[in-house]
């Protein structure tokens, strides 16, 4: 089985979040990039899990993004990927990304994509669905766990209501929440393996763009927090059922 | 044109979630002066479709086949997209719940229209914009999406709307879909019903604790109070990691996004990766015993006291207040 994890990068989760141009663009500056965590954590480790079982053969990384992508690219083959692909564009939207992944994986024969349950930016969660749409294969979403049996896969995943295990043959788009493995760090022998690991660069498909983002607002900062006594709980009961109207 | 909302019943009744999108898309369609309709897959009784009319939806289709007892998203979007194609559905409304956040980006793929998923706020329109507010970067930013596509697709993030109730008018009736055995590649193998009353997802009210908490044991009174409440309990990442609570109770950057009305934390320091899957609540209370803690800055209401102290006599107080209503 040929696996191809999707990786994209993200502030790194305690950033402070502002933005430029008129509040039309995100502010880089300063920020630090890593690799989103359900795609490392979860979709990556879990499919070197498979390769190291020998249940896969291959595991591939793809990024949609610039030139800047590389170092997490790096990170993610220093981590064990074997071989990494960068479709060199900007993202513009969530379907952009999903028709140059899909159409790869297509063109590549992947039997599976493993992707994160969402982006922890722009939080779509959107990418995996859309894959599977254009692919036409089963989606299986919000897995937290993952079992290989030759070409049939079983796995764990969350639906309204509730839990399920389902069974779906390959080809497949599995979209990667907490619960499918440990996060790994990568040791100096990847680190150093991953220097001379192949990043192929290709360019994008014409895509038609569907939503783009006109502008950013930073939330009502909230008016304080009211302090009670610890000996007064009566006045919290009160205040959130007069003033705040919640109970 | 039309609207279309695609709601889900469970154990066949509609629940809140449900009200709100018809809701959303009754105003939607009011905006843009079509009509509304609902669709619902699978066993739902007359008088239950029919409840749906009470928040503005004109027709209510129901789709019953067997085969669709169990979730595929890939089949579920085909039903939808057939009946989006009969009722010449141009904006299409769905939950930004689990089974959602499936479906919406395969029809996306497949229609080719817009997505803005976890919506919180009626589109603008204006000439030929059409704009969508949706939380980004956890909850710590809103971004206004420009909507290019003909049609469109809206996953309504819960307790954005308040459902409003309206004179029902509507008609129920059932919608036949085409679908061949061959769809169907997805099998499911075991469910496992939520055991918690209350869906975390959904609840209007949470009561989440963390590692102030000291232990599993102590839980009892998290549990009482959301008893009392009617409310879902929660946990921080690190309670759950080294399971005194099960994962499913995991809030935060890594766990679920909960927006309820009300979010009371306590024995949690409020560090960031938790405050991104609660700050979208609309009111926040902290019981701490460090005035410094960081979750004071995020809290609408606070006291600073031990929970094995405060939380009892507040469950007293809640107990009390809720006997006399
Ligand atoms: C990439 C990443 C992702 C993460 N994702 C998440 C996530 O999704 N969700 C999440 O929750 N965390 C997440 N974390 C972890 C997060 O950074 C914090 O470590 C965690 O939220 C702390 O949990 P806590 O508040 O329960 O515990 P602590 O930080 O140990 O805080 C316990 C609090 O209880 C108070 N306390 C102690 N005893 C008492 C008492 N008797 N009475 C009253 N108060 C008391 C203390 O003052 C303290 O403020 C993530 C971290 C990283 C790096
Ligand atoms: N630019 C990108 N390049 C590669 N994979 C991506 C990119 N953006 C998103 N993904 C994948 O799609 C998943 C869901 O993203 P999203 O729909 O944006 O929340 C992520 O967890 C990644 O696995």
């Amino acid at each position: 089985m040929k696996i191809l994890v999707c990786i994209s990068k993200t502030p790194d989760t305690t950033t402070k979040i502002s933005f430029v141009d008129g509040n039309t663009k995100f502010n880089y500056e300063k920020v630090q990039l890593i690799i989103n965590p359900y795609d490392e954590w979860y979709a990556l480790v879990r499919a070197l899990e498979l390769k190291e079982k020998g249940l896969a053969a291959q595991v591939s990384v793809i990024n949609v993004g610039l030139a800047d992508s590389d170092a997490i690219i790096r990170k993610a083959l220093a981590i064990g990927g074997d071989d990494a692909v960068r479709v060199n564009a900007e993202p513009t939207d969530a379907f952009f990304v999903a028709d140059q992944i899909a159409q790869y994986a297509i063109n590549e024969k992947y039997d599976a994509v493993f992707l994160g349950k969402e982006t922890i930016d722009y939080n779509g969660s959107q990418v995996g669905g859309m894959v599977a749409g254009i692919m036409d294969v089963p989606f299986i979403s919000l897995a937290s766990k993952f079992e290989l049996n030759g070409n049939v896969a079983t796995a764990e995943r969350d639906i309204s209501g509730g839990k399920e295990t389902i069974e779906v043959t390959a080809p497949f788009v599995i979209s990667c929440s907490k619960g499918m493995a440990e996060a790994r760090i990568p040791n100096m022998r990847g680190i150093m393996a991953a220097r001379t690991k192949p990043i192929k660069v290709i360019e994008p498909n014409a895509t038609e763009k569907l939503t783009s983002v006109k502008n950013y607002e930073l939330p009502i900062e909230k008016a304080g927090c009211k302090m009670i006594a610890a000996d007064n709980v009566e006045e919290l009961v009160r205040l959130l059922h007069e003033e705040a109207k919640v109970i | 044109m039309s609207v279309l909302v695609y709601v889900e019943a469970t154990d066949g009744k509609f629940k809140k979630p449900s009200f709100e999108a018809i809701t959303y898309g009754a105003k939607v369609a009011a905006m843009l002066n079509v009509e509304i309709h609902a669709l619902c897959i699978g066993e739902v009784s007359d008088d239950e479709l029919k409840s749906l009319g009470n928040y503005g939806a004109n027709k209510i289709w129901f789709v019953k086949d067997e085969r669709l007892k169990n979730f595929d998203p890939l089949v579920y979007a085909k039903v939808i997209t057939q009946v989006e194609s009969q009722t010449n559905s141009d904006v299409l409304v769905l939950i930004q719940n689990f089974n959602g956040k499936a479906i919406a980006p395969i029809l996306s793929a497949r229609l080719k229209a817009g997505l803005i998923s976890g919506a919180v706020d009626l589109p603008l329109m204006s000439g030929d914009s059409f704009t969508v507010k949706k939380n980004v970067f956890s909850g710590k930013a809103i971004a206004n999406y420009e909507m290019h596509s003909a049609k469109k697709i809206i996953a309504l993030t819960s307790n954005s709307i308040a459902p409003v109730a309206t004179e029902n008018k509507a008609t129920v009736q059932e919608i036949k879909i085409e679908l061949t055995d061959a769809d169907f590649k997805l099998k499911v193998k075991e469910v496992v019903k939520a055991s918690c009353k209350i869906s975390l997802a959904d609840a209007e009210i949470v009561v989440s604790a963390g590692r102030g908490m000291k232990g599993p044991e102590n839980w009892g009174m998290i549990e009482e109070m959301a008893n009392i409440l009617g409310a879902a309990t929660a946990c921080s990442r690190p309670v759950a990691d080294i399971n005194w609570r099960p994962h499913g109770e995991h809030v935060g950057q890594t766990g679920l996004t909960v927006r309820p009305n009300l979010y009371i934390a306590i024995g949690i320091s409020g560090a960031i990766q938790h405050l991104a899957g609660v700050n979208g609540s609309k009111v926040m209370v902290v019981i701490n015993k460090d005035a410094e803690a960081p979750f004071f800055k995020a809290a609408d209401y606070g006291i600073v006291g031990d929970v094995f102290e405060v939380v009892p006599k507040l469950n007293e107080a809640f107990k009390k207040f809720k006997s006399g209503n």
